[in-house]
């Protein structure tokens, strides 16, 4: 079993998904199968190989630094589940 | 063990805000205090589909800190994503720098400490601003995305007042490079600092606590002193300093655990794929230009002449340093003016360093007049004081005030004359070798001459006129 | 033939020849839509208001703009539209209104074209069949039990059924290539930074690329010529020039090399598939081309490698999915629980799956096994593709190892999902071009699609042997019997 029901459960908390126990089980065994066949990476010989993390060209132009006109406050608020005209209201935070 | 025997071990993270005139990532402006959520756009409110757009003067700025503490310029750096959920941070990442920084290595230098060195330096975004309520919170992104150097020290700091140095020395240097206000108030100049302490002599690092929401330099002193403290009485109790992150209260005077999360530190950095290496070539960091620092300008006015307290007097506030510079003239006599009248009519609010009334070359006019015997020293300080006051040439305020001395020769001769017309005796005994009746002289021609001639021509005409 | 019938190309030409107008184009398309979604739920939704605006204008104008003017186009939900309702197939951001257009958007609507309305894919371009959308699957307009492919299975079944000329998608990991070989029409992914992805929900950064759909390869060619180039707003975008890649169609594929990999060919292929490529290759040798053995031999771990980087890519870019500004958002009293709520509510089994997995590979103590490892097999699959085209100009091979499969048939097996893109994935992994063709049908009569993929930012190279191909294969005309039954 490459992962466990714990492991599903903390790594549910750190992408912050909430699930029920049939869902833990279920991804478990879904996401064990699915990392069994990724096992296969740890046979490939990597010794010295560069990581490829940018597939693009390394070098862009960059910005000048020139301020850009922002959104009207009205269209930024307008999606928002909830606020009160100024600012988007979130619920307590309680740590 | 007392307090005494144990050594503390402090290391300053500063996170700085750059004087950019938009963010890193998009074109909003970066200006504070406008109302909440009007400075936001696709890009820093993390909405689907938008994407980053490196500032190049942010990249600058960076570089020049760099050059400045004489950190190396990574070629090529890379950005990568930090990885936590809250409300501030729109995208549920920040992109930062970690494995491959901008710059690393280099120090700062500290009067009175030497240098201390930097780990690295790196750029990142800045996060909103939840404001907190009893109900729960609001959120304002007009912060977000502002452009931050994270300035990581090395723990070379052994006690809360050294940490306070370090923090003043690095504050007013990146002043100096015009890449931040320095304003603790407004968070644009914040600072974490990582505290430990081991008992005196040894060699191995204790655990380490994080201390975080420090905005003032009062408050440095009193979040590490206070730590240093509670750190040492859990050891000598017999427990163990606990590797966790503390907020210090600045109402109390206290430390207090965050509780602690145990996923709290998994930031699941990664490279930020939609962003190319930044790459700076030696050529672009050969052409960003570095001015003074701090201690480099003390340096050049003590060996002026600029007496040592007028020096760091001057040196304290980058603005002395550049009307100082405007002035011109005798660096020393310069230094006086600026520590002497300046500084008392900024102390009694008649002046303001942020807008000058005056142009500081006019000083140099006032002592022109004063060494032409045109002014008395007397009335060259009245006149400073109202060319700060106002700006008004100089020649213009003398005339207003009437203050020129009479120094032309004619006119003072008649005066002379006639002081010695009606002073027979007097000068008769001055010639008899009663030499100090000069002063009498002196004193009548100046009563006739309403305080406004000239005492050293006086002086000379008199002299003459008695056959000295 | 009737007009809306033709492919792009030749739609584009009957515009230019004013034999019809941009206006009675737009009500035929309009038309088709409103006969077959029903059955085959291409569509999430239409912009007829705009759209018919956009062919009033079109129809006004003296001088077309260019060769897109007037011409119908639909999106895959992926793409911000001003105003328009944009989700990316998830209920986390069902009646979101983005307030802004994305760079492809906005260059469309400069070329003038015709926006009809907004396409059906797998939730955030998760999956290989469209049944991942939130808002129900796609069919196949050549056998509505089965899937069109995806993610993009709405742009390619609207092309496939004549519903417009041409529709834009996007490819991570053969989203456009797999659902163009499955329903029959042509599909191109680009060089990772030919297109700009502002605007464009991402599923992973470093592997999406916006590409277009058309029955015909020239169709193709005139929209990748609308759509690419630099974008400042986008610094992965490339600033090389863009060519006419419908000019250079003309210059014959006489002298190219092109190379057949061995690993491409294997077990678990269709046989019938292996059988029409390999004709396939033939038709290219008969045109002048040199055909070549090549080897890329770390290309069967790309799945793997794939599955990495791409759920830790989308595990952070999901992240703002938070229900605090836009989109969904749970019930809840304190945060903690409104996230895990929210985000439990918003998305489907497979995007949490894929961000599960992503969080795992990126969190404290695996990241080396995983997401580092799994970046240097990505650099030796590029390498083994780099030292290939030392010697090949292209290379040919299946889009995918099977025809259109069954709805339902892997939703409960991710594995078996994942393993259809087998032919894919490699080409996103190395940043390269690739497309497919329509090169036949299976003995069920499912077209099967066949692959070239190209060396960085030589787009030109496989749009003319595609092009060589489609016009002595005559596959690209081919209607569907959903379409054939309704009538030509
Ligand atoms: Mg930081
Ligand atoms: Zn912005």
């Amino acid at each position: 079993m490459a992962i466990d029901r714990a492991q599903v459960r903390h790594v549910a908390r750190l992408s912050r998904l909430a699930l029920s126990p049939e869902e833990e089980e279920r991804f478990a065994a879904q996401l064990g199968h699915v990392l069994e066949y990724i096992e296969r990476l740890k046979a490939i010989d990597v010794s010295g190989v560069e990581p490829l993390s940018f597939a693009g060209e390394a070098s862009s132009p960059m910005r000048e630094d020139l301020s850009r006109p922002c959104l009207p406050r009205e269209k930024v608020l307008a999606q928002a589940p909830e606020q009160d005209g100024q600012a988007f209201l979130v619920p307590r935070i309680i740590e | 063990m007392p307090v005494a025997d144990f050594e503390p071990v402090i290391g300053l993270e500063v996170h700085a805000q750059l004087l950019t005139r938009s963010k890193i990532f998009c074109g909003c402006s970066t200006s504070f205090g406008a109302p909440p959520n009007t400075q936001v756009c696709p890009v820093c409110l993390g909405l689907p589909g938008a994407l980053p757009s490196l500032n190049r003067a942010a990249v600058e700025m960076a570089i020049k800190a760099g050059k400045a503490f004489g950190c190396r310029i990574a070629e090529r750096s890379i950005w990568a994503r930090k990885n936590y959920f809250y409300p501030d941070l729109p995208k549920g990442y920040q992109i930062s720098q970690y494995e491959l920084p901008i710059c690393s290595g280099g120090a700062v230098p500290v009067p009175g400490l030497g240098t201390i060195g930097l780990t690295r330096i790196h750029l990142e975004e800045d996060a909103g601003k939840n404001i907190h309520a009893e109900s729960g919170s609001q959120v304002d992104l007009n912060r977000s995305g502002v452009p931050l150097i994270e300035i990581v020290g090395e723990p070379q700091l052994r006690s809360a007042e050294e940490a306070s140095e370090y923090l003043k020395a690095l504050r007013l240097s990146l002043i100096y490079l015009g890449i931040n206000d320095g304003n603790l108030e407004e968070g644009s100049f914040r600072c974490d600092a990582n505290v430990s302490v081991r008992p005196r002599g040894t060699q191995k690092l204790g655990t380490r606590v994080e201390l975080k929401n420090i905005n003032s330099f009062r408050f440095v002193r009193q979040a590490i002193e206070y730590e240093i403290e509670r750190q040492v009485k859990e050891i000598e109790s017999g427990g163990k300093v606990l590797q966790q992150t503390r907020l210090f209260d600045n109402e109390k005077g206290v430390t207090r655990s965050m509780r602690s999360k145990e996923e709290a530190n998994d930031y699941r950095y990664f490279p930020e794929p939609d962003l190319p290496p930044l790459l700076v070539s030696p050529e672009w960091a050969a052409k960003v230009q570095v001015p003074k620092l701090p201690h480099e300008v003390l340096d050049e006015l003590t060996r002026s002449g600029v007496a040592q307290a007028d020096a760091r007097t001057i040196v304290a506030d980058p603005r002395l340093v550049e009307v100082h510079r405007r002035v011109g003239g005798d660096p020393r006599r310069a230094a006086l003016f600026v520590v002497g009248e300046l500084a008392r009519a900024v102390n009694e609010k008649e002046a303001d360093l942020a807008a000058l009334k005056f142009e500081p070359a006019q000083v140099a006019e006032v002592w022109k007049l004063q060494d032409a015997g045109t002014l008395s020293s007397t009335a060259a300080k009245e006149v400073l004081a109202e060319l700060i006051r106002s700006g008004k040439p100089p020649a213009r305020i003398v005339q207003e005030k009437g203050l020129a001395q009479v120094s032309d020769a004619g006119a003072l001769e008649a005066v002379v004359d006639a002081v010695l017309a009606r002073s027979v005796s007097e000068a008769e005994k001055y010639k008899a070798g009663k030499k100090n009746l000069l002063g009498f002289f002196v004193g009548q021609a100046m009563k006739e001459l309403k305080g406004k001639g000239n005492p050293g021509a006086l002086n000379e005409l008199f002299k003459r006129k008695l056959g000295d | 033939m009737k007009v809306d019938l033709l492919p792009l190309s030749r739609v584009s030409a009957a515009l230019a020849a004013r034999e019809v107008s941009p206006e009675a184009l737009l009500e035929s398309s309009l038309e088709r839509i409103r006969a077959l979604d029903g059955k085959l739920h291409a569509f999430l939704r239409l912009t007829e208001g705009e759209a018919r605006a956009a062919a009033k204008a079109a129809s006004q104008r003296r001088e077309r703009i260019g060769p897109l003017d007037g011409v119908p186009i639909a999106l895959k939900d992926i793409f911000c539209m001003e105003g328009v309702e944009t989700t990316a197939g998830s209920r986390i951001l069902k009646g979101y209104l983005p307030p802004y257009d994305a760079t492809v958007v906005r260059k469309l609507k400069q070329a003038g074209a015709v926006i009809v309305g907004k396409l059906n894919m797998d939730e955030f371009a998760m999956g290989s069949s469209t049944e991942n959308s939130a808002f129900g699957p796609t069919r196949n307009p050549w056998d509505l039990e089965r899937t069109p492919g995806g993610s993009s299975g709405g742009s390619a079944a609207a092309v496939a059924a004549r519903m417009v000329p041409g529709t834009l998608g996007t490819d991570t990991g053969g989203s456009i290539r797999q659902p163009a070989a499955l329903v029959g029409c042509a599909g191109m992914k680009p060089t990772y930074g030919r297109v700009s992805r502002f605007g464009v929900i991402a599923f992973a950064s470093s592997l999406d690329q916006v590409g277009a759909f058309a029955q015909d390869v020239r169709g193709v060619a005139l929209l990748l010529s609308a759509i690419a180039g630099h974008d400042p707003d986008d610094q992965t975008s490339s600033t090389r020039p863009v060519p006419d890649y419908a000019a250079s169609l003309a210059r014959g594929v006489r002298g190219l090399r092109i190379g057949v990999p061995a690993e491409y060919f294997g077990e678990g292929l269709q046989p019938e598939i292996d059988k029409a490529v390999r004709a396939g290759i033939e038709v290219l040798r008969s045109e002048g081309c040199e055909v070549k053995p090549i080897s890329l031999p770390n290309s069967p771990h790309a799945i793997a490698a794939y599955y990495i980087v791409a759920t830790a890519e989308a595990s952070s870019n999901l992240a703002r999915y938070d229900g605090v500004r836009y989109g969904h958002r749970a019930r809840a009293t304190q945060l903690l629980e409104m996230y895990e709520r929210t985000r439990a509510e918003g998305f489907g089994a497979e995007v949490k799956r894929r961000i599960m997995l992503g969080t795992y590979a990126l969190s404290a103590g695996y990241y080396d096994a995983y997401y580092l490892r799994a970046q240097k097999v990505r650099a030796l699959i590029r390498r083994d593709f780099d030292t290939a085209f030392a010697t090949v100009d292209a290379v040919v091979c299946p889009t995918s190892p099977t025809t259109a499969f069954r709805l339902g048939e892997k939703v409960d097996d991710p594995l078996a999902m994942y393993l259809n893109d087998i032919y894919t994935v490699p080409v996103n992994l190395a940043g390269l071009p690739g497309i497919s063709v329509p090169c036949g049908f299976d003995n069920k009569r499912l077209p099967i699609g066949m692959q070239l993929i190209g060396k960085p930012f030589d787009e030109e190279t496989l749009l003319r042997l595609a092009h060589a191909y489609e016009q002595r294969a005559g596959f690209a005309e081919q209607l569907p019997p959903l379409v054939e039954h309704a009538g030509r």
